[in-house]
């Protein structure tokens, strides 16, 4: 077996928007019980927290200045969501797809090459976590939390956001044996993200060595990114930030991609 | 062969770690046949087909097919075939009319090319009265016949079919022949792997029986039988029976085979031995042609396979 070949660059076309229309279409069956079930969590958190522990929190500082509780945590959590959104469906959904329901075996009967099958379901849990955010954001502005133009910006920001962690996901993807793997994924590594991420509280309050290890995870710069948004600001460093993401999907991607190619080599 | 072979394959080879599971394979398939591939279970039946359709790389070998080179033109290949794998694939959330549909769209077809195609795909799988049924909804044999309309969306040449009846009823089964046989007299050609003796027998111009990844036969499936086996097959069961193997009576065959309770002869000469065998009228006797499960047998052996 040639093992180097399962590491040869991608090879992508534009024969993915097939595969990519056909998960658009069952979604469509299904779309609002997914709607519910995607936005309901996240929104019951933020009512429930911003504005519970929003009273007794009162303002939190943020680059100096002092923002309202539900303010800093609805700029986080909408990262979050982003995250989870994506993450759920490059795991769970796309898992059902390619191992229970063999969907990607008969693609493959068919002129669609894994490397499109693979970023096909790449976008589309990309598009999902879009979809899902927006309409988190869209209640968001419905309760006044922020009223800032610049939010606009931060759409094709968690676009990206959900780009980088479905690519991240379908890397666990392809190791999967069965869905209990899973939950590795998310205990492991996404839960104590979201706490190293700065969403609930600010990192300013972690230890240093901490907070260095922080600025590495691909959250804490989503946040970055989003959060001054929110309060009608400028990010800073908006490369250093944006590199950090793009570096994590690419190379989670091809990652992800090789593992694949392995998986269906057998 | 008048025509250039729609597939054809050279010096075959595959390995998986240590085992050689496809060695040194050879075959064609020519316009408007039907090619069936036998061989017990891990024969290399599967492999060979994955390698066909560029999901396997092969370690050695040349496979061409529509004038084009696998893997290198796995795409431009796959374009014109016709696929249906040992297991179904049909979208569970799909009906059976969007099932059709949305694989059309894989072989970039456009919407309304593939709906113009769409009723008389499920009139030929006899599925026109579920068309907005989901595959959840249908019986094996329907999920069968949808899984070969759908392998039809794009009027492939070439059809490979991987067990394509396995797990039907004998009513489910025929329709199936009969489909396929349809689409030979329209002039497809067919790869095809069973391990319904009788299937291979009705459909197949042409065998190739496999056996630890090598061709051990290939040929008509008459002249096969012709050319290994004696005309007449005489089992005899009951109890005693198994003393048979030892007796004079052997002499009238020209091969004996005992599976469980049951003497097999082989033999050219079965009047004579029929005759002798009045003699024991406590054995159950059942005298009939020579056929291709007995084929199978000599040339695979009688013991199950490990992975049987």
């Amino acid at each position: 077996m040639s093992n180097a070949s399962h590491w040869r660059a991608p090879r992508l076309s534009l024969r993915f928007w097939p595969v990519f229309l056909r998960n658009l279409l069952v979604w469509r069956k299904l779309a609002i019980p997914s709607l519910v079930g995607n936005i309901a969590e996240p929104l019951m958190w933020l009512v429930a927290f911003g504005y519970g522990m929003g009273a007794l929190v009162g303002q939190v500082t943020v680059h100096g200045e002092q923002v309202p509780y539900i303010l800093f945590l609805a700029s986080g959590s909408i990262c979050m969501s982003a995250m989870q959104a994506a993450s759920f469906e490059a795991l769970y959904s796309a898992f059902s797809r390619m191992h229970v329901q063999k969907t990607w075996d008969g693609i493959m009967n068919a002129p669609v090459g894994l490397d499109d099958i693979v970023l096909a379901e790449m976008l589309w849990a990309a598009f999902k976590s879009l979809f899902t955010v927006t309409a988190i954001l869209g209640v968001m502005l419905g309760l006044g939390i922020s009223h800032s133009p610049k939010l606009l910006l931060s759409w094709p920001i968690l676009l990206g956001v959900g780009i980088t962690f479905s690519c991240m996901a379908l890397v666990f993807n392809a190791l999967a044996k069965g869905y209990d793997f899973f939950t590795y994924y998310f205990t492991l590594f996404l839960t104590p993200m979201m706490f190293l991420s700065g969403i609930f509280f600010p990192l300013e309050q972690l230890p240093a060595v901490v907070r260095t290890a922080a600025d590495w995870l691909p959250l804490s710069n989503a946040v970055a990114l989003v959060r001054p948004l929110f309060m009608d600001q400028w990010p800073t460093n908006v490369l250093q930030h944006a590199t950090v993401l793009v570096v994590y999907a690419v190379v989670s991607f091809w990652v992800a991609l090789s593992l694949t190619r392995r998986r269906f080599a057998k | 062969m008048a025509s250039p072979p729609l597939l054809r394959v050279q010096h075959l080879h595959k390995r998986y770690g240590d085992a050689e599971v496809v060695k040194d394979l050879a075959f064609e398939i020519g316009l408007g046949e039907c090619l069936g591939v036998i061989g017990p279970n891990g024969a290399g039946k599967t492999t060979t087909i994955r390698m066909c359709l560029g999901l396997t790389t092969p370690d050695g070998g040349s496979i061409e097919a529509l004038g084009l080179q696998m893997p290198r033109d796995a795409l431009a290949i796959k374009a014109q075939l016709g696929v249906v794998s040992q297991f179904d694939t049909l979208d569970p959330d799909f009906t059976c009319a969007e099932n059709i549909l949305v694989y059309g769209r894989y072989f970039g077809m456009k919407d309304a090319a593939i709906r113009a195609r769409i009723p008389q795909l499920l009139e030929f799988a006899s599925l026109t009265s579920k068309a907005g049924a989901k595959p959840g909804e249908l019986s094996g044999g329907m999920k069968r016949r949808l899984s070969l309309a759908r392998a039809l969306v794009n009027d492939p040449r070439l059809l490979l079919l991987d067990e394509p009846t396995t797990g039907l009823d004998p009513q489910a089964r025929h329709l199936m022949w009969e489909r396929l046989q349809l689409l030979l007299q329209q002039g497809k050609s067919i790869l095809l792997t069973t391990h319904f003796m009788d299937e291979a027998e009705r459909l197949c111009s042409r065998l190739l029986v496999l056996d630890h990844g090598c061709k051990i036969a290939e040929g008509r499936p008459r002249d096969l039988i012709a050319q290994h086996l004696e005309p007449d097959v005489v089992e005899v069961y009951g109890n005693g029976a198994l003393a048979l193997v030892d007796s004079p009576l052997r002499s009238h065959a020209s091969r004996v085979e005992v599976s469980g309770e049951t003497v097999f002869f082989y033999t050219a000469n079965a009047a004579s031995l029929l005759s002798a065998l009045g003699a024991h009228p406590q054995f159950r006797i059942l005298h009939r042609p020579a056929n291709l499960e007995d084929l199978f047998l000599k040339l695979t052996g009688r013991q199950i396979r490990e992975d049987a």
